[in-house]
């Protein structure tokens, strides 16, 4: 871990070299973003509800998810390239080193240019916050929400990164489920039919990120008529997709010591 | 051998191969990379690691250094079983792989010492002190803030070797670590790597197709063909085995009769270029003075034997 700190602390020290173009980064991706919430902002001109949830309400919820997404593509955002790391070598090079795979390719070309994204979900959450009747409870739903939302997330990258040990160009195939799992979770999944929320309960379990909690925060009845414990069991997900995804990384590994070029 | 460092017993790496075979349907075949490899490598010594391409080297290397895992047969380095350690077995060993860098592109130079300071948690009086040496040594001092992307090939090369021996490793890898490299700054190169030999006792491990690296260098040399070990022995021993010859290549003034000197034989004659054909272990001085004392010479340029060539010559000889 000490490692993870040293080496996204360097890169990081890299971009202030250029301390107006990281700027820019940022809040180009603030501005990116934003107008991904006007978007929202602009349905609800003409409607009053999407699937049964009012603006505040669809706002939580992708406050929360935005948030999850940021930490977690901040963190390990350059997991998506082991494709290319298989291609040009560098893996190999990484493994020479003491230091554990993943933690090296977490860690590798790290930027804070996701800031943006962080901020703009954080700025859509605390203005969605009133919706809430907040209790002590659910402060602490709210902020295991989060940190599970990133665990999630997390899981997601690396898991289907992994697959690109088999196939390098598997990236975009990754990303329908990262950045498609986060689509998704912007949207009350009640606009969709019932299997799709059964799916991203049990399959991959992106309901987790914010669509259980949020229901609990927002003191509502699950629409689809799901138990209510699920409301509690972000953590629970979040810890076996983990564990699974360090499996397939493992299993990936392992794979490529014993294949070579 | 107990002491050694390098432990190779009947080292196997198979490869499985899909080839189309027309259509949609695929054929697997299993292809030996590396086999029946058996070699060893006491501490202290600089070894070149011979052979043609696809000879199974970097296979062999791979193994080494833990990147692949061994199909079969016996490996230990430094007492470690490189797969199943790597990040241990990391600590001890610097690799460098002549076309690729393991330094960041983005990053100056220092950037990315200080990086493997972290990454190897080199002790700072230790990398200090080191990195003053390779500074001077290799004469980087000029290049440390710039980025890596900026670098000629031979200035990345001398950063990439610092980068490899910042934490003193007791092996050194080096895959083909003078492709493309000037003569001088070839020269400089191996000097540099003698003298780390003979200070800090590295092993040195060097995969090559320059003899002349290998001449300057290696006591011994292990040449590995179709995935096994064809010969292994001292360069001057290797050289008799094949039969090697070099070449002295003769510009004269004007065209002539074949050239007639004691201890070299004319193989090729084209206007007033002749080449004249001498066994690798002589000494050209005699031969060039003899040539120079009978004939108007414009021009002369010796060629080293090329390493396919030898090999085919022992391949030849059986």
């Amino acid at each position: 871990m000490t490692a993870y700190g040293d080496i996204t602390w360097l890169w990081v020290r890299a971009a202030w070299v250029y301390p107006g173009s990281f700027v820019m980064l940022v809040v180009g991706s603030m501005l990116i973003n934003g107008l991904d919430f006007v978007g929202l902002w602009i349905m609800f001109a003409n409607i009053d509800h999407l699937g049964g949830f009012g603006l505040r309400e669809v706002a939580l919820l992708y406050g929360a998810s935005g948030i999850g997404i940021g930490i977690a593509d901040t963190l390990i955002g350059s997991v998506e390239r082991i494709g290319t790391y298989v291609r040009t070598g560098r893996l190999d090079q990484m493994l020479t080193k003491p230091v554990p795979l993943l933690v090296q390719v977490c860690a590798d070309q790290f930027t804070l240019r996701r800031l943006g994204r962080i901020t703009q979900a954080a700025v859509v959450f605390a203005w969605a916050a009133p919706v809430v009747d907040w209790t002590l409870l659910r402060v602490l739903v709210a902020v295991v929400m989060m940190a599970s939302a990133t665990v999630i997330f997390f899981a997601l990258f690396v898991g289907f990164s992994c697959i690109q040990f088999w196939t390098t160009d598997a990236s975009e195939f990754a990303n329908g489920f990262t950045y498609g799992g986060n689509t998704v979770t912007q949207y009350p999944l009640t606009v969709f039919p019932r299997e799709v929320l059964v799916s991203l309960t049990f399959v991959l379990p992106i309901a987790f990120v914010n669509w259980y909690p949020c229901l609990y925060l927002l003191g509502r009845d699950d629409p689809f008529g799901m138990p209510a414990w699920l409301q509690f069991c972000s953590p629970v997900a979040a810890v076996v997709s983990m564990a699974l995804a360090l499996l397939a990384w493992r299993t990936g590994v392992r794979h490529y010591t014993s294949t070579g070029s | 051998m107990a002491d050694s460092l390098i432990e190779v017993r009947d080292l196997e790496r198979t490869f499985t191969v899909r080839r189309r075979t027309g259509g949609l349907r695929r054929r697997a075949t299993t292809v030996h990379a590396v086999h029946d490899l058996s070699f060893d490598v006491p501490a202290g010594e600089m070894v070149g690691y011979i052979g043609p391409n696809g000879a199974g080297k970097s296979t062999t290397v791979k193994m080494l250094t833990g990147i692949l895992v061994p199909t079969g047969g016996h490996l230990r380095v430094g007492g470690l079983e490189p797969a199943v350690q790597r990040t241990e077995l990391a600590r001890r060993i610097g690799v460098v792989f002549g076309q690729r860098t393991t330094l960041w592109w983005d990053l100056p130079l220092r950037d990315s010492f200080e990086l493997l300071r972290k990454i190897y948690r080199i002790p700072e009086p230790t990398f200090r002190a080191n990195l003053d040496r390779f500074v001077e040594l290799l004469d980087l001092g000029d290049l440390l803030y710039t980025p890596v992307r900026q670098l000629s090939l031979g200035q990345r090369m001398r950063g990439d070797i610092t980068a490899a021996l910042l934490h003193d490793p007791e092996i050194l890898y080096l895959d083909e670590p003078t492709i493309g490299l000037d003569v001088i700054s070839k020269g400089r190169l191996r000097e540099f790597l003698r003298a780390l030999n003979a200070e800090n006792g590295t092993t040195l491990m060097l995969t090559t197709h320059d003899l002349q690296d290998i001449e300057a260098l290696c006591d011994r040399v292990i040449v590995i063909d179709h995935g096994t070990t064809v010969f292994d022995g001292p360069l001057a021993e290797l050289h008799r085995q094949g039969g090697s010859t070099r070449t002295l290549v003769v510009d004269l003034v004007d065209e002539a009769e074949p050239i007639s000197v004691p201890g070299a034989e004319v193989r090729r004659v084209e206007g007033p270029r002749q080449w004249l054909a001498f066994p690798a272990d002589a000494s050209a001085a005699p031969i060039v003075s003899a040539v120079a004392a009978s004939y108007d010479v414009a021009d002369l340029s010796i060629q080293e034997p090329d390493i396919e060539e030898v090999i085919r010559e022992l391949y030849a000889r059986g």
